[in-house]
């Protein structure tokens, strides 16, 4: 297979999601939000949002509950510590019953 | 209006068609200023430079075309030359046409942003005004810097005089912009940069025709957003839509065969600039009686117009002797040398330059290329006039006399053809 | 100011890119394309954002981004700025982001002639305070004590230049600071900036879990540190008019810097610091904060 129909005449990428992979593979620990103390779940309403503010990697949606995008999310924690009404705990990817890794 | 099409609109020429000082005609002007002036006709919109002998008059020059409202460009007086060619290699990408000018420290200065120019495939144009490198410091002529700058992935043209260097100017524009390469203007510091002569100035509005507006290949475009010149890995690999992409060494065969395509375009094109202006600038190369000549000279920039006049000398000494002048000499047109050099006996190459331990640059490459095709003539590596020595004509004409005999009668020993020969050195 | 409930969804940072996790580097850049709304040309020297950007030939920004040498960012966004201008497309920002290696050290020059040139565009100098994408050697920006790949036992031994007031001497038109656990004082800097006409200064303080060893969840809080503690300052210079902002203004407003060390034991790099350097460095940064406090002539507004 040769690289002819790329047709690039220099070394320029377009954009999408996952250059990197699959980093949500990197996780050790994943976030799980416990909605029923999620300040804008509970009023159901577009507040707080810290969680979204922080996330260095933008994997959180800007609205009530979130979701969190495992599929590229880091597992850094920040959303966990940040969150000002503790409603994100970080556990441990090799518990979780979801969880694809083994140790 | 899609991102192209603005910029087709936007990139046409709208300066005066020739400088008021410079209607088309007869002017007597130095190097520098016919460097200057091809610029101008060429429409350049971005000129970024730093100051440095003897290349400060072109700029000196454009500066005043440019605050005079001559010339509606930019002008950027950067701090230093890594940075003029920064701004060029900016410019460039945003689609503009760019011009800088530099020489010896100041293109060594450049030397990573020359190869981010040419990796990026932008259609720069450059006027080297050769002069030596230092250590020691000398402001005079040899090619040291432009030949140390041969890997860099430019066109490089040599200049014989100064009309020259306003027609390589021009023709340098529509071959860059036709193989997106950057080239290299290069004419020698003082002889040609500092020396009025009598140059014929184009007519801007032919100019204007022979030049089509600049498009650039990757236009900066909010909605198709790209990241041009990323880390790229040594492999191919596949882009979100699954087609594989170059890896770093496809991208550089690229570059590498569009090098080796623009041999043919830097003929057509002077081909086509004969038509409309009716000169040639002899293509790759240009010949001087080696038609039945057994011996040949080689050199490239002012000292193979003085060559003509040791040619004439030694044709009246009969001896069979003609000129090769080097026009390009990256890409290297080897395969058109070793057919004008097929049948001849003795070849003389002199060099402004060094390839330090071993022998002059030129030298070097005229004999790779001839062992290529099979031919076994003698070539004889000259050094000369390396930090402004002189070059007298009767000197290059007594060594060339003087080789040929000990050549006929089979006294070149091993010293003269294993090491390089210098003329003029005192040591 | 901005409130985070006001800062518009639109991203143009892609998830997935090959940062570290909890880098404090996608935060920031993701405000300030927000802030510019994504009508810009980015130009990115050799450092941790290329990283960041993506490997050919796919690209984790969706605005345009041009890669630049190494010292080179500042001469690029000088060209792209004469460029576009050359091509009447100027409504596009020219975005030159830099880390600190590429602005205190190998790119200050064509920086310093950029800004005497007041040339149009914005200078971000992310600021990680080492080299990170070459392994965590010190850099012009690294403090004072830190251990660093390249200052491996004793710790730097030289303070770091205070590149704002570099910056500032140049006359330009606006220079901030700000830290990425502000980011809405970041974004309203970058929207300030973004209709000021010439070379336009933001300097933005990134926490790098990697090189500044701490856990990667502690990045915000971090940042918060070294504004608590004065090691970060956030002002803004604005036609030579000093004010302080954010959450430094407030604290300045009759609040109470908290103790240096809070900041320096919340990560490894400071760990070879010895009580004397440390009350040399708390002596340092009270001196600091008082010059600055007096600087801010529009404190009692
Ligand atoms: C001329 C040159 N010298 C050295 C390098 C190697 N180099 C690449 S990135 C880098 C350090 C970058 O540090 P900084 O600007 O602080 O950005 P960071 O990686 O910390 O985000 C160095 C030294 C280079 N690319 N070019
Ligand atoms: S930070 Fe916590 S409380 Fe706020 S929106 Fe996110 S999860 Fe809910
Ligand atoms: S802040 Fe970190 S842990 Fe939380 S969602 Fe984002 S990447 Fe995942
Ligand atoms: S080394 Fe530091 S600055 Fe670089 S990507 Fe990792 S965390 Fe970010
Ligand atoms: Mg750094």
């Amino acid at each position: 297979m040769n690289t002819r129909d790329c047709g690039h005449i220099i070394s320029a990428s377009s954009p999408a999601k996952g250059e990197a992979g699959k980093t949500g593979e990197w996780r050790t620990q994943r976030p799980v939000l416990n909605e029923a103390k999620c300040l804008a779940v509970r009023a159901n309403k577009d507040i707080c949002f810290q969680c979204w503010a922080f996330c260095p990697e933008g994997a959180i949606e800007r609205k009530p509950g979130g979701p969190i995008d495992l599929t590229y999310c880091k597992g850094c924690g920040i959303c966990a510590q940040i969150c000002p009404a503790d409603a994100i705990q970080m556990e441990s990817e090799y518990d979780s019953p979801e969880s694809t890794k083994s140790e | 209006m899609t991102v192209l099409n603005q910029q087709r609109v936007n990139n046409t020429h709208n300066h005066l068609s020739n400088p008021k000082t410079y209607p088309p005609g007869q002017h007597v002007v130095t190097g520098n200023q016919s460097a200057a002036i091809g610029a101008f006709l060429s429409g350049v919109q971005v000129v970024a430079a730093y100051p440095i002998t003897p290349q400060s008059p072109v700029v000196e020059e454009l500066a005043k075309f440019i605050e005079e409202g001559e010339l509606p460009a930019e002008f950027v007086p950067v701090e230093s030359e890594h940075s003029a060619m920064g701004v060029c290699i900016g410019a460039s990408i945003a689609g503009a046409r760019v011009f800088t000018a530099t020489c010896a420290n100041g293109l060594a200065y450049m030397c990573e942003q020359l190869h981010w120019a040419s990796g990026s495939r932008l259609p720069i144009v450059m006027a080297c005004v050769n002069r030596a490198m230092a250590a020691p410091w000398s402001v005079l002529n040899d090619q040291q810097d432009s030949m140390s700058q041969r890997d860099a992935g430019w066109i490089q043209l040599f200049c014989k005089d100064n009309q020259e260097i306003i027609d390589t100017v021009i023709q340098a524009y529509r071959i860059a912009e036709k193989v997106y390469l950057p080239v290299m203007v290069c004419y020698d510091g003082y002889i040609l940069s500092h020396t009025v002569m009598p140059i014929e100035v184009p007519d801007g509005n032919k100019v204007k025709k022979f030049l089509p507006p600049y498009i650039p290949h990757t236009p900066i475009d909010i909605s198709k957003p790209v990241n041009i010149n990323p880390v790229t890995l040594a492999d191919p690999r596949l882009n979100a839509d699954g087609v594989l992409c170059h890896g770093y060494m496809e991208h550089k065969y690229l570059h590498h065969q569009s090098l080796r395509n623009s041999l043919k375009i830097i003929e057509e094109i002077d081909i086509e600039y004969k038509d409309i202006f009716g000169r040639s600038l002899g293509g790759l190369f240009s010949e001087y009686k080696t038609d039945d000549a057994d011996v040949v000279i080689i050199c490239a920039g002012s000292l193979s117009k003085m060559c003509t006049l040791v040619i004439d000398m030694l044709r009246e000494q009969n001896v069979p002797i003609g000129l090769v002048s080097l026009r390009a000499y990256r890409p290297f047109p080897n395969q058109k040398l070793s057919v004008a050099l097929k049948n001849k006996k003795l070849i003389l190459t002199i060099d402004k330059s060094l390839s330090y331990g071993y022998q002059g640059p030129i030298c070097i490459d005229i004999k790779s290329s001839l062992f290529e095709s099979g031919i076994s003539s003698t070539v004889i590596s000259f050094v000369a006039g390396l930090g402004g020595r002189d070059i007298k004509p009767y000197e290059i004409a007594e060594k060339a006399y003087d080789y040929w005999n000990k050549f006929n009668k089979k006294e070149l020993t091993n010293e003269i053809i294993y090491e390089s020969q210098w003329i003029n050195c005192k040591y | 100011m901005t409130s985070i409930l006001e800062i518009p969804a639109d991203e143009y940072m892609l998830p997935g890119n090959r940062s570290c996790a909890g880098c404090g580097l996608g935060i920031g850049l993701r405000y300030i394309l927000k802030a510019l709304e994504g009508k810009c040309v980015m130009t990115v020297p050799a450092c941790c954002l290329t990283v960041l950007g993506g490997m050919y030939p796919i690209s984790s920004i969706t605005v345009p981004w041009v890669n630049s040498v190494f010292p080179g960012t500042a001469a690029m966004a000088t060209g792209l700025v004469a460029g576009l201008k050359a091509l009447k497309r100027e409504d596009i920002t020219v975005l030159a982001m830099a880390g600190d290696g590429g602005t205190y050290d190998i790119g200050i020059q064509g920086l310093s002639g950029a800004a005497e040139r007041n040339a149009n565009f914005l200078f971000v100098c992310y600021d990680n305070e080492a080299y990170m994408n070459t392994g965590t050697q010190r850099s012009g920006a690294t403090p004072k004590g830190v251990k660093t790949t390249t200052t491996p036992i004793i710790g730097k031994i030289h303070s770091p230049k205070d590149m704002g007031q570099i910056m500032d001497a140049h006359n330009i038109p606006y220079v901030a600071t700000t830290c990425i656990s502000y980011p809405t004082d970041l974004y309203d800097k970058v929207k300030k900036a973004k209709d000021i006409y010439g070379l336009r200064y933001i300097h933005l303080c990134v926490p790098c879990p990697s090189g500044w060893q701490y856990d990667p969840k502690d990045t915000v809080t971090i940042g918060q540190l070294a504004v608590e503690t004065g090691a970060i300052v956030l002002y803004e210079i604005e036609n030579g008019i000093f004010r302080l902002t954010g959450r430094s203004r407030r604290l300045a407003n009759g609040g109470k810097l908290k103790p240096i060390t809070e900041y320096l034991s919340a990560q490894k790099r400071f760990a070879n610091l010895d009580t004397s350097s440390l009350d040399e460095l708390q002596e340092y940064i009270h001196k600091r904060w008082n010059e600055f406090i007096t600087k801010d002539k529009t404190l009692t507004e």
